[in-house]
């Protein structure tokens, strides 16, 4: 791929990414929150395309988009309440929650500034899928079980509370 | 010609953005939203460190999808809190939350 080319896709990406996920925060319905946050989601797998992580996008794709936001809107759509047009407003510190936003950009902006931007791009191994197998089964192979059982329990847990408690006399 | 710091950019506007959502937003699930949205950031990160500094290993990648385990267990437990909150109290604003005084 051209280096012009690479540079196109990301501004694109970025412009898709930042703006989707400016909707979600600022948008007052909740739906349309969810709907742009997938929108965001899908502008994540692009960027992960751009870096050839393929197998990351397709993670991204299928547990993001496919998983999380559904559930997401499960979530809206099982609580919603009154007008949903005012579904999704700011709290009493919104004022102090953008400063501090604000101040965090800033600083990010002024230490990516100083950094210096000249870094090589490295030789990535071409098959990213098999190595990534290689390290989940090599060093990495107790955190691993360790995240199943993690996802095991979280997901036990979540039935366990959001269980209907019956009420028995 | 892209660098590094092209992703470190989007991932910082992108936490930004996230943080501000999760901080100012009175719907808990929205809350949850800015949650994600900052998880993705540091996603970002990862794998564009991984990819430039050091290529070789996949260890970025690793990372990755550990943080998108950890995001989808949490979204599960955090919808699962939501709920339970929704049946006590018909709402589902952080503002109404208070049980824990001080």
């Amino acid at each position: 791929m051209g280096s012009t080319l690479t540079l196109v896709a990301f501004w694109i990406l970025f412009v898709l990414v930042v703006a989707s996920a400016l909707a979600v925060v600022l948008l007052r319905n909740i739906v349309h929150s969810a709907l742009y946050l997938v929108l965001s989601f899908v502008g994540v797998a692009g960027i992960y395309i751009l870096l050839e992580a393929e197998f990351l996008a397709a993670v991204q794709i299928l547990v993001y988009v496919g998983a999380v936001s559904v559930l997401l809107i499960f979530g809206v759509m099982l609580t919603r309440r009154g007008n949903i047009r005012q579904s999704n407003l700011f709290n009493a510190f919104s004022l102090a929650a953008g400063v501090v936003s604000l101040a965090l950009c800033v600083l990010i902006i002024l230490a990516l500034a100083r950094t210096p931007a000249s870094l090589p791009l490295g030789s990535w191994p071409v098959d990213t899928v098999g190595a990534l197998a290689e390290a989940f089964l090599g060093p990495f192979v107790v955190p691993f079980e360790v995240a199943a059982i993690l996802l095991l329990v979280g997901i036990v847990g979540a039935i366990l509370i959001a269980r209907e408690v019956k009420e028995d006399k | 010609m892209i660098t590094l710091n092209h992703y470190l950019m989007l991932g910082g506007v992108l936490f930004v953005i996230g943080l501000f959502g999760a901080l100012a937003k009175k719907n808990a699930i929205a809350v949850l939203m800015g949650i994600e949205l900052m998880l993705n950031a540091v996603n970002i990160n990862l794998a564009a460190f991984n990819r430039f500094l050091n290529p070789d290993k996949v260890v970025g990648l690793v990372f990755a999808i550990f943080v998108i385990v950890v995001a989808a267990v949490e979204v599960a437990v955090g919808l699962a809190i939501v709920i339970n909150l929704y049946r006590q109290r018909l709402n589902t604003s952080v503002d109404e939350a208070d049980w824990l005084k001080w």
